[in-house]
């Protein structure tokens, strides 16, 4: 079956099996390897895109249900010459060890600023409503879907305070 | 993943007419496509009702809401609505998943989703949710999740849903697409079926029908109101227990009390004696424990499962403490607030 959908800004077509998962079409067939395959079940949030603005995991979603929609991934948000905030950040508190889960983190601080921005409470919040700082523990909490084995925690988590700051 | 026949529903009508047949809905298919991928679950065919606009938004209802089926987990807890008149529904929603899967995973679809007992996932091992008449592997196996009430020889398994929990403490009702294109309301209390010799056969859902929206009735007033969840690690975990307390207070007595728990049952579990236990008293530890002691005495554990007991008996008076506004929530505990 074909489906035509926009990446990165790009009208795309994609000709795929009923089965094919969002995160195998980016990989497989338009060559965008950015975004990982971990888990494949939505654990880990290696496969984290921008579905229509919003954050989820690719390797959850059916190619065939997402026509016509907007698809950003980590090739969408800066280049090696031009990093964005978020990957300059990354580079300067040196935010990964192997670097594996780097664009899921990314992609996921991208739109977990946005959530910010529009005022949506976490589960670590102390009201659910006005502003919330976004202190440690609410990065930690926002961040949840997105593991590192590593563990370079601590490092994600400054890097995204910083680029924070830089944005606001 | 077995190979499936995929057709996207261009009306409700339309859905309808393709269930049967080893068909299944798919909206969100958060946990569906985990299901498919490990072929727990192998529908012939996938019908797809993520973009009927009738199912999407939410509106107001009387005094109360009316929650689209399609509503994401995201945009139900962040509605500036639900946030101040049903701080619990959004409370119970944030405590669950990541932000990834809140923003796919679907109101219906939560309600509808299975169970996360490790024997329903490992297809080498028995099952009788999966494979009616298997055995219960779960049954002298291991299982520091599983249920503690309303489970029977033939299943074990917890309801894994968080927002389920809140929507019974707020007594919600399913709104239902009958097979013969009627509407029927199930409140959510009633939804789900206890395991007994049957545990594929989960809820009162008929073969044929689709839940078209949640319907919340108006807040009670003065309602102050807890969710309380503790599990595993600090986030993206499944409740070992959860306790939801809508309190409403009188003259500094306990006026009116809705209690559910989750992770403890098959469904979100609820007991009228504890809450009976509560109403009219005044708020303390005394009257908190005697209502704890009423709801952890019915338990049936597993080996695996007795900390359950002591667990959520203290999660419970922790609750009812903050509820009542005998403790301060603390920063990272949900708080407890007045609906204007």
């Amino acid at each position: 079956m074909r489906t035509r959908l926009t990446v990165n800004g790009e009208p795309r077509e994609i000709e795929h099996d009923t089965r094919t998962t969002l995160l195998d079409a980016l990989r497989d067939q338009l060559g965008l390897t950015g975004s990982k395959k971990g888990c494949d079940h939505g654990q880990c949030g290696a496969c984290t895109i921008l579905l229509n603005g919003k954050r989820v995991n690719s390797c959850l979603c059916l190619a065939a249900m997402h026509e016509g929609d907007e698809v950003t991934t980590i090739e969408g948000l800066g280049s090696p010459e031009a990093l964005n905030a978020l990957q300059k950040a990354f580079v300067a508190k040196d935010g990964y060890q192997c670097g594996f889960c780097t664009p899921g983190q990314i992609m996921s601080a991208t739109a977990m600023l946005e959530e910010l921005r529009a005022g949506e409470p976490s589960y670590a919040s102390a009201s659910l409503e006005g502003d919330m700082p976004l202190d440690d523990t609410e990065i930690a909490e926002r961040m949840s879907g997105n593991l590192c084995r590593c563990s370079a925690y601590p490092l994600i988590r400054e890097a995204i305070a910083m680029a924070a700051e830089v944005k606001s | 993943m077995r190979d499936f026949e995929y057709s996207r529903a261009e009306s409700l009508d339309a859905a309808a007419g393709q269930l049967g047949d080893g068909a299944s809905i798919i909206a969100g298919g958060t946990n569906l496509l985990d299901l498919m991928k490990i072929q727990v679950m192998v529908p012939g065919r996938l019908v797809d009702i993520s973009r009927l606009e009738d199912l999407k938004g939410i509106s107001e209802h009387g005094d109360g809401l009316r929650i689209g089926a399609l509503v994401t987990n995201s945009e139900l807890a962040a509605d500036a609505r639900v946030r101040s008149g049903w701080p619990l529904l959004s409370r119970a929603i944030l405590a669950g998943a990541s932000a990834q899967i809140r923003n796919k995973a679907t109101t219906g679809g939560n309600l509808l989703q299975r169970t996360r007992c490790p024997y329903f996932y490992d297809t080498a091992m028995a099952c009788n949710k999966r494979t009616p008449g298997e055995g219960c592997a779960a049954q002298g196996g291991v299982g520091r999740m599983l249920a503690i009430f309303g489970t029977s020889e033939h299943c074990l398994a917890a309801h894994p849903s968080d927002m389920a929990v809140a929507l019974t403490a707020l007594e919600a009702e399913v709104e239902i697409r009958a097979a013969d294109g009627g509407t029927r309301l199930v409140p959510v209390r009633e939804l789900y079926r206890l395991p007994g010799d049957r545990p594929d056969l989960e809820t009162v859902l008929e073969e044929g029908e689709i839940i078209t929206a949640v319907r919340l009735p108006a807040p009670l007033p003065r309602t102050r109101q807890v969710y309380k969840k503790v599990r595993d690690r600090a986030s993206y975990a499944f409740a070992l227990v959860s306790v939801a307390v809508a309190v409403e207070m009188k003259d500094e007595r306990i006026a009116a009390v809705s209690l559910a728990f989750g992770g403890v049952a098959p469904r979100p579990w609820t007991d009228p004696e504890a809450e009976q236990a509560l109403i009219g008293a005044v708020p303390g530890d005394d009257a908190f424990a005697t209502a704890a002691d009423a709801l952890v005495a019915q338990a049936s554990c597993h080996p695996d499962t007795e900390f359950k007991k002591p667990l959520l008996r203290r999660t419970l008076i922790a609750a009812l403490r903050e509820a009542t506004g005998l403790a301060e929530s603390a920063a990272a505990t949900p708080t407890t607030r007045t609906p204007a």
